[in-house]
């Protein structure tokens, strides 16, 4: 186990011309463009992990003169920061991907939804923007892009909540059914994709759906870029192939005193070290957005917990009470734990309440805060109560 | 409009001529925005974000001249701008202050960054200097993990913060109009 070094990869920043695959995709049918995503296996990198040529697919399908693209750039998962790398280093891409989705799903409008905090990235964006819908008007594809910004609010990311947003309403999740590609972005047929899956799709059409087929495993196909932060000498961006155990990434990442991994930021797993070795980094093990922080053992993890729930507390829309009183009464119990007001076994009853959270209510959000407080209220009883 | 005064009875006038030009400039000043993006509902958000940049908040009187060019309800625009942390609605200093405090940015010291602001501006979280120029928030993963302590003045991020650094990015704008 311990020799295999973690596969680094360059694609994502990889420099190359759009223009060549560009004219390349216009060559070829929508049919044919889905059809290599759908082979190259590629799954929405944005987190949720949806199969892109699908989307692209059931998009492709709707009958409708109004359909949208909408590029999701709203990167708010605590400890995600891989986006921001993304658009600032090889923008072009991003537009490219989003032309092919166009070419492929017969959009003609497209957004991009930026957060708030990226917004010194305006200036560089919109002239790149310029540029490409220059090269677009060229190339006789009819495809127009407009630049969104968010205004500190991490609920946006969830799609429909953007789409809220982009209306210019308060981003309150949708009911689903309808997902975006029947009902989206003004109530049209709208392809949702993450920054990064974008990008992906020109460098598989670039290389190959065999070529990104080969990296990773069955479950988790191709390669990602991964936010590396916390108790680590090599915090940064890296692009690594996926199906890597969390031991090989700690091996690789880790400052030799790495006690817990939590993969997929807030709203991801919290792995303790002795479940390094089983647990592999993708969709068969831990699905990730691109979140790893790693904590060592000088960090208290009813620190880290109090965190993500004081977070989670704060960014709940409060539309559904599931997650509006449930993010509160876990933040609220674990204090009281904590200063002993309530016994140790009240935790159980806050695992309980993170259960209920996870059916009853209406977003990701509220459905995902019972998966951090499950795995360290689990791993890490101990340092929660005492 | 300044010269009108010559009496004291014209005094009631000269209010409402004050008000009507600070409406008027109001008007104005929403009704640009609203040429450059639009007046349907879609425009609200980049018409209150061009406004937070104009002026770091959003006050009362402009949300109902927002409401009534874009013809909606103040409600609604109240509701709109209020979900969102970065629209403040409260008089805001020309600069702010964002200082991440989501768990990267805890675990490397930010605690020690926030401490080391509100001693050089004087004053404490939440609150703006006496000359409208500071103010202090904190705000969730602003997305520098990786170069953490980071926060926002602004629009513009600061990184890898230590005490000494954000002391000297804090000087250089105290030395700034």
């Amino acid at each position: 186990m311990k020799n295999i070094p973690v596969q680094r990869v360059d694609l994502i920043f990889e420099r190359i011309t759009c223009k060549e695959i560009f004219e390349k995709v216009l060559d070829s049918s929508p049919e044919e463009i889905i059809q290599a995503i759908i082979d190259s296996g590629l799954k929405g990198r944005g987190g949720a992990g949806f199969p892109t040529g699908l989307k692209w697919q059931f998009m492709s399908r709707e009958k409708s003169d109004e359909k949208y693209i909408v590029c999701n750039a709203d990167e708010g998962e605590p400890g995600t920061f891989k986006d921001r790398q993304i658009l600032d280093e090889v923008p072009e891409k991003v537009f490219c991907g989003m032309a092919i989705a166009s070419k492929a799903t017969g959009a003609k409008v497209g957004y991009i939804y930026l957060r708030g905090e990226y917004r010194f990235l305006v200036p560089q964006l919109e002239e790149k923007l310029e540029e490409f819908h220059k090269m677009m008007k060229q190339m006789g594809h009819d495809l127009t892009i407009h630049l969104r910004l968010g205004s500190g609010a991490y609920i946006c990311g969830e799609e429909s909540a953007l789409f809220e947003s982009i209306e210019g309403k308060r981003g309150e999740p949708r009911n689903k059914p309808p997902y975006p590609t029947k009902s989206g972005l003004f109530n049209k047929p709208t392809c949702i994709n993450n920054v990064e899956t974008l990008v992906y799709t020109v460098m598989i059409l670039k290389y190959g759906a065999t070529h990104f087929k080969e990296l990773g495993t069955k479950d988790s196909r191709g390669s990602k870029v991964f936010s590396i932060s916390g108790d680590t000498p090599k915090a940064g961006i890296y692009e690594l192939e996926l199906g890597m155990s969390v031991a090989e990434f700690v091996e690789e990442f880790g400052d030799g005193d790495t006690k817990a991994v939590q993969v997929g930021g807030a709203s991801g797993f919290c792995v303790p070290r002795k479940k390094f070795n089983e647990t592999i980094i993708g969709f068969e093990g831990v699905p990730t957005g691109g979140s790893m922080k790693l904590f060592n053992s000088s960090r208290s993890m009813y620190n880290v917990l109090h965190n993500y729930l004081d977070f989670f507390a704060e960014e709940s829309c409060g539309q559904c009470t599931p997650c509006r009183v449930g993010c509160q009464q876990l933040l609220h119990g674990i204090e009281a734990v904590k200063k002993g007001e309530k016994s140790s076994k009240y935790l159980d009853e806050l695992v309980k309440l993170a259960g209920t959270m996870k059916i009853a209510s209406k977003c990701g959000l509220g459905q995902s805060v019972g998966n951090a407080f499950r795995s360290i209220v689990e791993n890490f009883r101990e340092e929660i109560i005492y | 409009m300044l010269f009108i005064s010559q009496s004291v009875t014209h005094k009631d006038n000269y209010v409402k001529l004050l008000i009507k030009a600070g409406m008027n400039t109001l008007t104005d000043s929403i009704g640009e925005k609203v040429k450059k993006h639009g007046s349907t509902r879609e425009a609200l958000l980049p018409i209150l974000q061009d406004i937070i940049t104009e002026k770091s908040y959003i006050s009362d009187m402009d949300m109902v001249e927002v409401a009534r060019q874009l013809d909606m309800s103040a409600a609604e625009v109240f509701g709109t701008a209020t979900f969102y942390s970065f629209l403040d609605t409260q008089p805001r200093g020309k600069y702010v202050i964002r200082v991440c405090k989501t768990i990267s940015c805890t675990m490397k010291g930010k605690n020690e960054i926030l401490a080391t602001i509100e001693e050089i501006l004087k004053i404490k979280l939440g609150e703006t200097t006496a000359d409208r120029k500071f103010s202090l928030l904190e705000a969730n993963c602003i997305g520098w993990c990786h170069k953490a302590p980071a926060i926002l003045i602004n629009e513009k991020p600061y990184t890898e913060l230590t005490p000494s650094k954000v002391t000297e990015v804090l000087q250089e704008y105290i030395k700034m109009k």
